[in-house]
């Protein structure tokens, strides 16, 4: 991928060396391999994205609205008055520098910019300009600045590049979350147009076809059918994908990831083994084929536009419950957001097992449970039956991702799932699991290829943890319950350690898992060779 | 950064007293006029930042969460950490506010031949506890100067704040406490390069300006002689709203006053208000309950969204060619 060796590309990270220029003195130099390609014309006209072009962020001309100040001015006050968090933000700030080096950007970089407090202050400064009587007075001595055209061009290249993980507002005494400042960074550099392809794009195709990959209903109908062959090829089990059926007992959404690539699939294989096995009553959306959000890396006006077509969806099949798959910024969304966008949701009906009969108490508002609590109280309940030892060849850890982490708390169900189907498995270090844990280096829309160096970078404390349990136990599996990390996880473990291979919890369960009517199994679901059926 | 600024415009709050006083003679101005003028800042500002910040809403309900869920019953929660009840929620802000929970959690990162090392770092957190609980131990130990009879409840302060009693007068543990916090914030942001480069001016100014209270205070008591008799008549008269200004206070009180003056007309103006912020910030102060009560939004709006219809129409013959079930055939 054209990067310099591991070892080559952190070598040159000093956190101790700090610029002998002031921080507001060094200009922007967007650097390749940091930033994403500029948003398309088409994708921003098709979801009516203000300022409409195709936007190359390399051009000294970025085609801004005449009053495009005028335009940022108005959106801090607008958001100012919207988010108590963002006014909060803004002001209470000490710079005690708590955060700093809690970033994984700031770790791997070593970018002072790329401090959570920087980061923070690169939009606080022009708030101080515009805001506040200090500001107005003392100017750059008050930590205050003018917006032209540079300091937009900064706080375009740095407000996308950072993830959204929250790890820095962990480790804040005021909670301040480096997160909604960068929602709020990016809605007022999307009131300008300037998006990037890699997000804009995904937004556009969810509009449209429900799911971001922009799979049409008869792709997604086969690709489901085509996972059913292979899984008729491994089991011997038929298995036939329920499609918009009205009237079933539960809809179910993930992410269009999971339908798309390695090692996604397998996943998805999981989980419709998984249904079939407890014979449930439930059905696929083509159009609520996506539980994940772009919109959100936008907006949260175009966040709550795409989310809507899934409560909608439940409305028109007369489902009664949601069951969502495993995803990261899906969950940020469905449970910090959703239900205050859509709710009341009194069209369904409070979540219950049909197989335990455990009333999902902690979801009864907004009637969506996450697959590993549904799956963990199925385990609890000895209703499936494990053959572990087909997971023998694997010895496993677990990446907590950041949004169901820290916006949720969902640290206990996933692992034990895993302890359930698997006989090997080996926490990371305290500080990066659990509440602690680190980015994969790619969420928030910054999966995009043409960043792989900023993604490695990113990445780097969350593959060191890996590392370290690779070399101490072993361990060969990173398993998670996001999307995003199944296609970022892969390409950051070939690069820091490539001995360990990326999977879903449900592609853990599901091969585990002793179907009724399967044959002998002698593959798993990635059709390699079940430990002691090597041929 | 803007260290030398915050320096120079402390010494010279210290020297417009000394002019002030000691040439100008200008005794009232410091001793009643700035200070009721300060108070009154520091009241009204307060309150007015808190009241700006209380009226924006808070549209979403997103705390951040920092222990184990509430879900299924036999998982265990962490109720304090990812609170799903007031109470909890209330005993999360008690810790945050009372012990500095989030600072405690503190580490430090460091990159050694290429590799990510962390280790516990609970200076910053020690030092904070240290400065801010002197501070408000010595605010409460100046009450009794404003009150003809000292309460009990002070004089208890008083007697375990000098404990340990090395000498005449008795040293407060919190004066050398304070002193050590103090002069450790500071330390960090001159010698702690990641510190150092985020630091503005106006991080420096209150560190100087506390600094310049407290070593008045500490040369006043343990130094030099001041009448305190006539502080107290002073401190009396101002709190009884009958002001008087006796003969024979010091320049290095008037310094003192002056500088506690600037400190509070300036709170409100500044990143001080972190004081009345870290009540109202909403990645602690709400339950993680979403899925269980409906938060709402105050200015929630419709949005333009797609809906089933247009997206059958747009792909109705494709959906009837793969057998995918249709609203309208």
């Amino acid at each position: 991928m054209g990067l310099p060796r591991p070892e080559e590309l952190i070598s040159t990270v000093n956190l101790k060396k700090m610029p002998s220029k002031r921080w507001m003195d060094i200009k922007p130099e967007l650097k390749p391999g940091f930033y994403c390609y500029g948003a398309k014309r088409k994708d921003l006209a098709y979801v009516d994205f203000p300022n409409a072009r195709d936007f190359h962020p390399t051009d000294p001309d970025w085609k801004l609205p005449e009053d495009w100040k005028r335009i940022v001015i108005e959106g801090i006050k607008q958001r100012i008055e919207r988010f108590r968090t963002f006014h909060i933000f803004m002001d209470i700030c000490v710079r005690c520098g708590a955060c700093a080096d809690k970033c994984h950007f700031f770790i791997g970089s070593g970018d002072p910019k790329n401090m959570p407090v920087l980061r923070a202050e690169l939009l606080r400064s022009v708030y101080r300009k515009y805001f506040t009587t200090g500001g107005k007075i003392f100017g750059k001595n008050g930590g205050a600045r003018d917006i032209d055209l540079d300091v937009l061009k900064e706080l375009w290249y740095y407000f996308y590049q950072c993830t959204e993980c929250r790890r820095c507002s962990l480790f804040c005494p005021y909670g301040i979350d480096t997160a909604e400042i960068t929602i709020i960074a990016r809605e007022l550099l999307n009131l300008l147009g300037l998006n990037t392809d890699w997000i804009s794009g995904p937004v556009a195709n969810c509009y449209r076809t429900g799911n971001h990959l922009g799979l049409e209903p008869h792709t997604m109908k086969a690709t489901l059918e085509f996972m059913c062959n292979d899984i008729y090829e491994i089991t011997g089990v038929k298995i036939e994908p329920p499609i918009n059926r009205k009237g079933a007992e539960i809809l179910f959404v993930t992410p269009s990831g999971d339908l798309f690539a390695d090692p996604g699939i397998y996943t998805c294989m999981g989980y419709m083994m998984l249904f079939h096995e407890l014979g449930l009553d439930y059905t696929w959306s083509t159009f609520a084929s996506e539980g994940g959000n772009f919109g959100f890396f936008t907006s949260m006006e175009m966040a709550k536009r795409l989310h809507t077509k899934i409560y909608e969806e439940a409305k028109r099949l007369k489902v009664k419950w949601i069951l969502g798959g495993e995803c990261g910024h899906m969950w940020r969304v469905w449970h910090q957001y959703h239900n205050t966008w859509y709710g009341p949701i009194d069209f369904l009906e409070e979540p219950v097992s049909p197989i335990t009969k455990t009333k999902f108490e902690h979801a009864k508002s907004n009637k969506i449970v996450h697959i590993s609590e549904f799956t963990a109280d199925l385990i609890r309940h000895g209703v499936l039956k494990f053959e572990k030892s087909r997971n023998d060849n694997l010895v496993v850890t677990f990446h907590d991702s950041c949004n169901p982490a820290r916006a949720m708390g969902i640290f206990e169900e996933p692992r034990y799932i895993i302890k359930n189907v698997c006989n090997h498995f080996y926490d990371m270090p305290d500080e990066t699991i659990r509440e602690q844990t680190f980015c994969c280096g790619g969420g928030a829309g910054l999966n995009a290829g043409e960043i792989m160096e900023l993604r490695m970078r990113g990445g780097f404390p969350r593959a060191n943890a890996v590392r370290y349990v690779h070399e101490k136990f072993g361990v060969n599996m990173l398993a998670c319950i996001c999307a995003i990390d199944r296609a970022t996880l892969p390409p950051l473990m070939d690069y820091w350690v490539p001995e360990v291979r990326v999977t879903g919890v449900t592609e853990l369960v599901a091969n585990a898992m002793i179907m009724k009517g399967e044959k002998e199994r002698t593959m798993n679901l990635r059709m390699e060779p079940l430990p002691g059926k090597e041929a | 950064m803007g260290i030398g600024l915050a320096f120079i415009i402390v010494l010279g709050l210290i020297i417009i007293a000394y002019i002030g006083t000691d040439v100008l003679k200008l005794n009232t101005l410091f001793a009643v006029a700035f200070p009721y003028a300060a108070f009154l800042i520091f009241i009204i500002g307060f309150i007015y930042r808190v009241i700006k910040w209380a009226k924006s809403p808070v549209p979403f309900r997103i705390p951040t969460t920092a222990g184990q869920q509430f879900s299924l019953p036999w998982i265990k929660q962490n109720k304090i950490e990812n609170p799903s009840t007031a109470w909890a929620v209330a005993l999360r802000m008690f810790f945050e506010i009372a012990f500095f929970r989030s600072l405690f959690r503190n580490t430090k990162a460091e990159i050694l031949n290429g590799r990510l090392y962390f280790g516990s770092n609970k200076w910053l957190w020690l030092g904070a506890i240290a400065f801010h609980y002197s501070f408000f131990i010595i605010l409460v130990r100046h009450l009794r100067f404003f009150m003809a009879q000292t309460p009990w409840c002070i004089s208890v302060i008083d007697s375990v704040d000098s404990f340990w009693q090395i000498g005449l007068p008795m040293i407060y543990m919190t004066d050398i406490a304070i002193a050590a916090g103090l002069l450790y914030l500071l330390g960090r942001r001159i010698f702690n390069p990641q510190v150092k480069y985020i630091s503005l001016p106006s991080d420096y100014f209150p560190l100087f300006l506390i600094l310049g209270i407290i070593t008045t205070g500490i040369l006043m008591r343990y130094f030099t002689r001041v009448d305190i008799t006539s502080i107290k008549e002073l401190a009396l008269g101002l709190a009884y709203l009958k002001p008087t200004v006796p003969d024979g206070i010091g320049v290095l009180f008037y310094i003192h006053l002056f500088l506690v003056s600037v400190l509070f007309a300036y709170f409100p103006f500044s990143k001080l208000m972190h004081m009345g912020g870290v009540f109202l910030s909403p990645t602690r102060n709400l339950a993680n309950n979403n899925r269980m009560k409906r938060h709402v939004n105050p200015w929630d709006y419709p949005v333009k969204h797609r809906h089933y219809e247009e997206y059958e129409d747009e792909f109705r013959e494709k959906m009837k060619k793969a057998g995918i079930p249709l609203e309208k055939e």
